[in-house]
């Protein structure tokens, strides 16, 4: 089950990102079959299949694009989060890197799913290669014919700002304003970017979509679990043998993934904790891995799948340490709108790395947690319920540890 | 850097053009427009924003703070490469703040600084998302991998 490749499968051939190649390896067979599908049994099929977005939030992606309203007369929009940022999550580059028609045929599709003339792939600004092998793409596509006849790609650079990866922050720097998120409702599938009904989707949801379309919503469910199909890219770093990026089932477990795909801790050391889902999710104990690695898998586990980044740590990694390196990330990242977030972060962070260098007081930790869990759910966008979930996880589970460095 | 020289080519505001008809509003061209005025002018000073703002229909105000929001656009100038070291968690398991100690020292100057010959301008930067080569950093437009300070000796004395 977890042997199938779909995305990764070119990736050991050199010239994995031409259109030669993908073609070669079946490439834009699925975008044939689709313009013989109405736009409304496209989204069927990809509701059937159970693809549930891999940019962090886990929605269903055909549930996503069928809000995009019926009666609709202006242009919609296709916006591909390409923004890749999350702490851990490496699997993007890849993509965009090695098979970047996959998400090419996959926007030709989902564009004609939703009725879009027109597609945004919003780039990292950091992704400088990545971007440069896109584009290049791209431009295969069009002197293929395969854009340009109703359907454009604009490939569009960030200039660095984690928030941007955000749907509605992404949203508002690609309208060339600062990445400030925005309340929601209304959510982009109503009003989006330039005010018109907007899909925003991560870069390997879409990369998946030819596959559905070409081996049917059954098959790709059947990949993956009950409420979940398909396989992911698991981008695994941190204290292990072999960090990379794997492709496998959503239904594998998190041990497997560890030990299996990334060869087990480095040095034969012993495992004392993982983050599954990027910095954004909490933190798991070594004795909490035998649980699967799908959206609803790990929420169940108190955590979440987020974008798949697997931060492996072991005996020697302290945990404040590591807290504090989170901790910092989120106040230096805060986009600063919302009073809890901008203030708690920067607080926060500081009080941490007190604790670390050996100047904590006796009740930090409370009031760590105190502060943590007032400001969630208050905010207008999840980045800071993504900074609470490290804080409040790296404490409870691992407080003695904490404990120990704060003066008696 | 005297006022005259904050100007594009012809060809330049061809290219300022072509990008803003990509977009439904000419105004989500900002950015690219953006990344082509630090190409140009090493950095965007205010005098830059302002001419920014006139090829758009936005004020210089707009500008500065769009400008202000982003890590990757820089406001004074920087040295001719910059050398942007991750210090987020996998980097940090990794080693990154001996990396970046140890680039201090052979540079010998702090991170966020440029060494006084103008050649490198130091940062210590959040996850540049290639976290399985940590650690890393981003040395101009290129990713730099599985930094040792032999490799970091080898990349600095390639800058010139
Ligand atoms: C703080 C924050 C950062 C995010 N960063 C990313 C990102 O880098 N890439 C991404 O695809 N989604 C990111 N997301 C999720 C997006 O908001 C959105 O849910 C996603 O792009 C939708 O695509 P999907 O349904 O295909 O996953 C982020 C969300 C938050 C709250
Ligand atoms: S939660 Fe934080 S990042 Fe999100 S909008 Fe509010 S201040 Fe900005
Ligand atoms: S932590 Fe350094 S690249 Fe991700």
């Amino acid at each position: 089950m977890t042997a199938e490749k779909l995305l990764t499968r070119n990736f050991d051939r050199a010239d994995s990102h031409t259109l030669r190649a993908y073609l070669e390896t079946g490439g834009y067979t699925a975008w044939q079959k689709a313009q013989t599908l109405e736009p409304a049994a496209i989204t069927e099929e990809v509701k059937q299949s159970n693809l549930r977005g891999l940019g962090g939030a886990g929605f269903p992606t055909g549930t996503k694009w069928s809000f995009v309203p019926k009666n609709h007369t202006g242009p919609v929009y296709l916006v591909i989060n390409a923004d890749e940022g999350e702490p851990g999550t490496f699997k993007d580059r890849y993509l965009l890197e090695r098979d970047p028609h996959a998400l090419i045929e996959g926007m030709l599709i989902a564009a004609r799913a939703i009725r879009s003339p027109t597609g945004f792939v919003y780039i990292r600004g950091e992704y400088v290669e990545p971007w440069r092998r896109f584009s290049a793409a791209v431009g295969e596509a069009y002197d293929a014919g395969y854009l340009g006849r109703g359907f454009d790609v604009v490939v569009h650079r960030g200039a660095g700002a984690y928030i941007c990866g955000e749907e509605t922050g992404l949203i508002s720097s690609l309208e060339g304003k600062k990445g400030w998120p925005k309340l929601k409702p209304p959510f982009p599938a109503i009003k989006g970017a330039f005010g018109a009904p907007t899909i925003v989707n991560n870069v390997e949801t879409i990369a998946h979509v030819p596959h559905i379309i070409n081996r049917g919503a059954a098959w790709f469910a059947s990949l993956g679990t009950k409420t979940q199909g398909g396989t992911r890219m698991y981008s695994v770093s941190g204290r292990v043998t072999r960090p990379g990026v794997y492709e496998a089932s959503v239904a594998i477990t998190l041990r497997r993934i560890i030990e299996d795909l990334g060869g087990g801790v480095t040095g034969n050391g012993r495992l004392k904790a993982v983050v599954p889902g990027g910095s954004s999710a909490a933190i798991l104990r070594a004795d909490e891995i035998d649980v699967t690695a799908d959206v609803d898998g790990l929420r169940n586990a108190g955590t979440m799948a987020g974008s798949a980044g697997v931060i492996v740590m072991d005996e020697t990694v302290s945990i404040p340490e590591a807290l504090m390196v989170v901790a910092r990330f989120y106040a230096h990242e805060s986009c600063g709108q919302c009073t809890p977030c901008r203030e708690s972060t920067g607080w926060i962070y500081k009080m941490v790395r007190r604790i670390v260098e050996g100047r904590g007081q006796k009740d930090d930790l409370d009031t760590i947690l105190d502060v943590a869990r007032r400001g969630a759910g208050t905010t207008i966008c999840a980045f800071y319920d993504g900074a609470v979930g490290p804080y409040i996880s790296y404490i409870e589970k691992f407080r003695a540890e904490f404990e120990a460095l704060i003066p008696k | 850097m005297s006022a005259s020289t904050v100007a594009f080519s012809d060809a330049q505001l061809a290219e300022v053009r072509r990008l803003q008809a990509l977009y439904p509003d000419a105004r989500a061209a900002l950015l690219p427009v953006l990344h082509m005025a630090q190409e140009t002018f090493g950095h965007i000073s205010l005098e830059a924003e302002e001419y920014v703002a006139g090829l758009f229909d936005v004020t210089p105000a707009h500008v500065h703070e769009v400008v202000t929001f982003y890590t990757l656009f820089f406001r004074q100038p920087k040295g001719r490469h910059v050398v942007a070291v991750c210090h987020n968690l996998s980097c940090h398991l990794a080693g990154a703040p001996e990396i970046i100690a140890h680039v201090m020292r052979r540079l010998g100057i702090g991170v966020g600084a440029t060494t006084d010959d103008g050649r490198v301008t130091l940062q210590a930067v959040e996850c540049l998302c290639a976290c399985e080569h940590a650690p890393m950093m981003q040395v101009d437009d290129r990713y730099e991998f599985g930094l040792t300070p032999e490799k970091v000796d080898q990349i600095l004395e390639g800058l010139r």
